[in-house]
């Protein structure tokens, strides 16, 4: 088998962060193919919750978008988008919310709105979606992204969807009522939230990758866990069921 | 009481330019034919309301058509950009476009208190966020049972919605099934309304888990594949096809207007009657 692609040990490692009987709502991309790696894999009861209202989806194949049809045919209940959002998202009835982000700071917090002015945008990213309120009302969130200084920003742009806002406890002075992002899976390492001040720092780094890679491709100053681990090499048996799932035979 | 017409007809005699108009169908039993007829017509001015503006607004943005967007998410699904509307935002093209953004939850908190005739609706969402600096139908409000911090936003009421069903019976009664969305708010929260349906039958599928009745619709316009490239469940697929290839299409200003010359303006109206 060819070795593993980045984005590859990005899914495979997401995956593995996804417990049996967790319910999970998930976005469309890498966190749907990790979420669907999982369930194939060491969590074939994990509970699939789509934005489009699909509540125990289990597609054959990842789907394109949130709402193809195949995820309504395999749900076990298809409820409307106002509800999907008030009974079952803001009731904290989802354990793990799947984001991803075109810049994160160093708290998690995230912007999937605009890079630069948002009056004169440079970039018009597609804005919001559901991300706010899976950020807000999760009981804990997983942040997917690839690592680069232009991602891992300083200043946020826009704040799309808040993590742990200014650090310490200055989250849940907000009145959230989940639990915030717990990890950070990129495709250079894992980073998770220190303790007491709730700043993202590198935990984990994945097969060849390198502190110094790490640090250049955060543009703050990226601490070092004094626990740094290293990412366990995707095994054939996950990289078999990730290509055949993608490829529509798992 | 739901009066079955052309779809020409139905959008010449409940759309106009300026209005409020709001087509849903999330993902699913997206209202395309009727965007591409109100295209046609030259509609102008209006404010398009949409949660996720997908191709369809991309196409009536860049005819346009459009003078506001309230959207929620405004990209094309597993693709990537929606380039006429980045076109709009970024650089005016082919005109200006006024932006008022919110998240999907605080969309639908809106769709559902239109539709219930309430002035807000509330959510749990929003705080620390950058979205209040820049729209300014957001609002924090303290519940006045347990004290909590609350947003409240304002209720969405178009001029006109539009929606893609399955069916309608000899009545006029709308049945849809599969994913729901907020077609049923998109109806209810709006004074007039239009429904596109893949077939008039006797009597309404028993697969059907969205009814809307005849009363709340003003007219009906029976187009087979009305929502291509989006679907009807148990009719037609999602042409996933379509959606990649709209990225080249819709990345060039002069691809997209011969495209849509070709496919929007200078076909005739879909429909049959």
């Amino acid at each position: 088998m060819s070795e593993a692609s980045a984005d590859e040990i990005m899914t495979v490692v997401a995956a593995r962060e996804l417990k049996d009987r967790v319910v999970c709502f998930v976005g469309i991309g890498l966190p749907s193919t990790a979420a669907n790696l999982a369930r194939r894999m060491h969590a074939p009861n994990a509970v699939l919750v789509y934005e489009s209202g699909t509540i125990g989806a289990k597609p054959t194949r990842p789907p394109l978008s949130i709402g193809d049809g195949e995820l309504a045919d395999t749900a076990d209940a298809v409820v409307s988008v106002p509800e999907i959002f008030s009974y079952w998202l803001q009731a904290g009835r989802v354990d793990v919310g799947f984001l991803g982000a075109a810049q994160v700071d160093r708290f998690g917090n995230i912007n999937t709105t605009v890079v630069g002015d948002y009056r004169m945008p440079k970039v018009r990213l597609p804005g919001a979606g559901g991300a706010p309120e899976i950020a807000a009302s999760a009981k804990e969130t997983f942040i997917m992204l690839r690592q680069s200084s232009r991602a891992f920003v300083c200043e946020l742009d826009f704040c799309t969807s808040v993590g742990n806002h200014e650090g310490g406890d200055s989250r849940d002075a907000l009145g959230m009522t989940g639990g915030g992002p717990s990890v950070i899976i990129t495709d250079i390492g894992v980073l998770r939230p220190e303790a007491v001040t709730r700043e993202f720092v590198l935990t984990a780094l994945h097969p060849g990758r390198t502190e110094a890679e790490a640090i250049a491709a955060t543009g703050w100053p990226l601490r070092i866990s004094e626990q740094l681990t290293a990412t366990d090499p995707p095994t054939e048996a996950e990289l078999s069921t990730l290509r055949a799932l993608k490829a529509g035979v798992a | 009481m739901a009066e079955v017409m052309s779809l020409t007809e139905a959008v010449s005699t409940f759309v106009s330019d300026g209005d409020i108009i709001a087509l849903e169908g999330f993902t699913h039993l997206i209202p395309f034919a009727v965007g591409h007829e109100i295209i046609r017509q030259g509609r102008r001015d209006l404010t398009l309301v949409r949660m996720t503006p997908d191709v369809l607004y991309d196409q009536m943005i860049g005819a346009g058509c459009a003078r506001k967007l309230i959207f929620s998410w405004g990209g094309n699904p597993g693709v990537g950009s929606l380039h006429r509307f980045r076109d709009a935002v970024e650089h005016g093209w082919p005109r200006p476009l006024e932006i008022e953004e919110h998240s999907h939850a605080g969309m639908a908190a809106r769709y559902v208190a239109g539709a219930s005739g309430l002035p807000f609706g509330v959510l749990r969402g929003y705080s620390g966020t950058s979205f209040a600096d820049y729209t300014d139908t957001i609002a924090e409000i303290i519940c006045p049972f347990t004290g909590e911090r609350l947003t409240a936003v304002p209720a969405l009421r178009p001029d006109v919605g539009v929606i893609h069903a399955q069916q309608a019976d000899r009545h006029g009664n709308i049945g849809l099934w599969g994913i729901q969305g907020v077609q049923k708010e998109a109806v209810l929260s709006a004074a007039r309304s239009i429904v596109t349906v893949e077939e008039i039958v006797d009597v309404l599928d028993s697969r059907v888990t969205v009814t809307l009745p005849s009363w709340v619709v003003s007219a009906i316009a029976v187009v087979p594949g009305g929502a291509h490239p989006s679907y009807a469940h148990d009719y037609s697929e999602r042409d996933n096809g379509f959606y990649v290839a709209w990225e080249e299409i819709a990345r060039d200003r002069e691809t997209f207007t011969s495209w849509a010359d070709e496919f929007i303006v200078r076909r005739q109206s879909a429909g049959v009657l």
